[in-house]
């Protein structure tokens, strides 16, 4: 422990620790930029300078660890002109349209000028002018918004491993782009979004399909239906400030419903049904010698990179659509059948937790002869944007449930927006089909937590199924190295994309609160724990599903509609 | 045509980059975005990064240079004299901006902080030639000369002209 004093304040800190770090344990608050906890500092905005005593010019304390006796202040007049020089700098090279931007109320560096009382334009110069890329199917860059903090840049090389965009060029021409500013839709970026979550200006942002919905739900002709990915009911209240984790799946239905769509589903549906399918894939791959370890393939962030960078891996993916598809296909198939509705009037809109869904609803394979199984994508930000702008009050709205039959879920599809997710859900089915028993304890707790790679044995009948759960992409690496030189001992491989899975998903609220992704899975895993049913095999609508339609999972049928195929694009 | 120079490094040591950069451009003059991506991979280093090293450094150019290389002085004695103008009249003639190359790859124009020759300002050399105490007027006569040549001259002994 070192002993060092930061304002008068007497502070006990770790050996190691920055002075930004044992500020903080203090309630001392250092505002950062560059910064990102957990990766190696980068010291690049100073922002978060302060001084130190004996020291000639001001420290940043995000990269500056504490010695003992040091003497911190982080609040004299020297220290704010400083801070106030650089936001004033970043706001001058900054555009000034605050009020038409998709951040304002939730920018940092808005949030900084406030904090330093910005009042005036003290500098003008040069400004910066960049081409927005919209190129993505699911994002778009406005390098004019970017500060060149670097977060982006750093979560997409450190944190996922893809490295689709850097710094380019020099001094006052640098900027954040892809090789040769050709584009994301020609870089390695997968869309995951990431950097959107990180960015503190609106430099990152979705691709927003909101006027596409609108316009799909003031058409007369068209049969609008709404459907929810497991990972939004835990995220949306934080839009309106509710604790972290709160469970809003009720009032969300409801204000679904006063948006004007005519069924509100419910993706956990087609999560069971994806559990029926892959669960009976992956136990056909045992049994008869297919291609194993077989890899999930409910994200299509993963799915994408695996096509992109390991096409030699693709025959290891399971064939089943992503929920959200399978949900859409079962839309305009069985369920337009069964009430009477043609099929190209019905409009599929999803509401995701995520960026990459856009791209993946846009992929000509995921359709019905040609009509694309789901027709929109929105994130959970976009959907509360909507709710603002149509007048709905989400903290008095009252409760109310999705529409059924394609509403029905169990606690095993709850459980599919949070890291393990999916294993879980399908072990619990798999070990039934294999066994004809349930299992004793449902909660499989070697696959839930967000360490990077999980893995687990399960005994089922005298057959050890061995099972990996990868939590980020940036992990997955060693796990394909394996598989393509013959070597994994896995059966079935969970692959998510981002970290902590879709409830920390690119299209999620977007803050830097602590904890965010723990108090989210809390709340998954306590939606399954209410559950009465726990297992997609349990779900009557699923069941009623097969018998009047798909007659058995993998059948014929289901495969032409539930499954889908990839391509190399190395 | 430089994969022997890959041998000359270990693969995926990233120190190794702006070295392998180097020597891949004194094949081309340039570094061809085949090549970049092909450094990436050796390297392991993400398309982005490479190409971010590249444009981060002057010496490295993504685009071939042309037959003869413009180089205006734009230091504080050439300045004074007006080269600004210079650079101007050349940027007009071959209707490119400095740092590019003409369509047909004949000439390339770049600006120099100083070549060192403040006596004879404003200067401009192409190629190996020094051009000094040039005013506007001379700046077509002297692309003419070179338009017609097809090699960049490679004398031994660097040619002065007064114009």
């Amino acid at each position: 422990m070192v002993q060092l004093t930061i304002n008068n304040i007497k502070v006990n800190a770790e050996a190691g620790m920055t002075i930004l770090d044992a500020a903080k344990s203090v309630g001392i608050s250092i505002p950062t930029l560059c910064h990102l906890k957990n990766l190696f500092p980068s010291g690049a905005c100073r922002i978060c300078s302060v001084e130190v005593e004996g020291m000639r010019g001001l420290i940043p304390s995000c990269a500056y660890p504490v010695n003992e006796g040091m003497v911190v202040e982080t609040n004299t007049p020297r220290v704010r002109s400083a801070r106030k020089t650089i936001v004033e700098l970043l706001v001058e090279n900054h555009p000034q349209d605050c009020l038409i931007c998709v951040r304002n109320k939730n920018c940092e560096l808005q949030n900084l000028s406030e904090q330093y009382g910005l009042r005036e334009h003290r500098y003008s110069g040069e400004s910066k002018e960049h081409a927005i890329d919209v190129s993505s199917a699911s994002m778009e860059r406005d390098p004019a918004k970017c500060i060149l903090c670097g977060r982006c840049v750093r979560v997409c090389h450190e944190v996922q491993h893809i490295g689709a965009i850097d710094f380019t060029n020099r001094g006052f021409n640098t900027i954040v782009t892809t090789p040769y500013n050709k584009g994301l839709n020609i870089s390695d970026c997968i869309l995951c979004g990431q950097c959107i979550l990180v960015c503190p200006t609106a430099a990152l942002r979705e691709k927003s399909a909101l006027k596409d919905v609108a316009n799909a739900l003031k058409n007369k002709n068209k049969y609008t239906i709404v459907q929810v990915a497991p990972a939004v009911r835990a995220t949306l209240g934080e839009e309106y400030n509710m604790p972290l984790g709160t469970d809003v799946t009720g009032q969300m239905v409801t204000g679904l419903r006063r948006l004007g769509f005519k069924k509100v589903f419910d993706t956990n549906f087609s999560a069971d049904l994806t559990i029926m399918e892959e669960a009976t894939e992956l136990i056909h791959r045992i049994q008869n010698g297919g291609s194993l370890p077989m890899f999930t393939s409910c994200c299509p962030g993963w799915v994408k990179y695996a096509e992109h960078n390991r096409p030699e891996i693709l025959p290891h993916i399971s064939t089943c659509k992503s929920p959200h598809e399978m949900e859409g296909a079962v839309l305009k198939t069985y369920y337009a059948k069964k009430m009477g509705l043609k099929p190209e009037d019905i409009y599929v809109v999803s509401v995701m937790p995520c960026t990459v869904k856009k791209y993946e609803s846009a992929r000509g394979e995921l359709a019905e002869q040609t009509m694309a199984d789901v027709d929109a994508v929105i994130t959970t930000r976009e959907l509360v944007r909507f709710f603002k702008m149509a007048g709905i009050d989400f903290d008095d709205l009252p409760q109310d449930s999705f529409d059924n039959p394609l509403g029905e879920s169990t606690g095993a599809a709850a459980i599919f927006g949070t890291s393990g997710g999916v294993m879980e859900a399908a072990l619990r089915t798999a070990y039934f089909k294999i066994s004809g028993k349930e299992l004793d304890n449902l909660d499989l707790e070697a696959v839930r937590g967000l360490d990077n790679v999980k893995e687990a044995s399960i005994d089922i009948n005298g057959l050890t199924v061995n099972i990996a759960v990868v939590n980020g992409i940036g992990n997955v690496g060693p796990i394909l190295d394996d598989v393509a030189a013959g070597k994994s001992k896995y059966h079935f491989i969970e692959v998510m994309t981002c970290p902590g899975r879709c409830i920390n998903g690119g299209g999620q609220p977007i803050h830097q609160k602590q904890d965010k992704v723990v108090k989210r899975m809390k709340a998954l895993y306590q939606i399954d724990a209410n559950m009465k049913l726990r297992k997609s095999h349990d779900n009557e609508s699923v069941k009623t599903l097969y018998k009047e339609f798909f007659i058995e999972p993998n059948s014929h049928k289901a495969h032409e509609i539930l499954h889908t195929e990839y391509f190399d694009r190395k | 045509m430089h994969n022997h120079i890959f041998e000359k490094y270990p693969a995926k040591d990233k120190s190794q980059l702006i070295p392998l950069l180097q020597d891949v451009q004194a094949i081309y003059g340039y570094l061809p975005e085949l090549a970049l991506q092909e450094i990436a991979d050796y390297v392991g280093l993400p398309l982005s990064r490479v190409y971010g090293v590249a444009t981060f450094y002057n010496q490295f150019r993504l685009t071939p240079l042309g037959e003869n290389i413009i180089r205006v002085c734009r230091g504080t004695a050439c300045h004074v004299k007006n080269s600004a103008n210079i650079l101007y009249a050349l940027e007009s003639a071959l209707k490119i901006k400095a740092g590019e190359t003409t369509r047909d790859r004949k000439f390339t124009i770049e600006i120099v902080a100083c070549i060192g020759a403040c006596s004879i300002a404003p200067v401009m050399t192409v190629n190996d030639d020094y051009h000094g105490r040039l005013t506007v007027k001379d700046v077509p006569t002297i692309l003419k000369k070179y338009q017609t040549t097809t090699k960049p001259k490679a004398s031994a002994e660097p040619e002065v002209k007064l114009a």
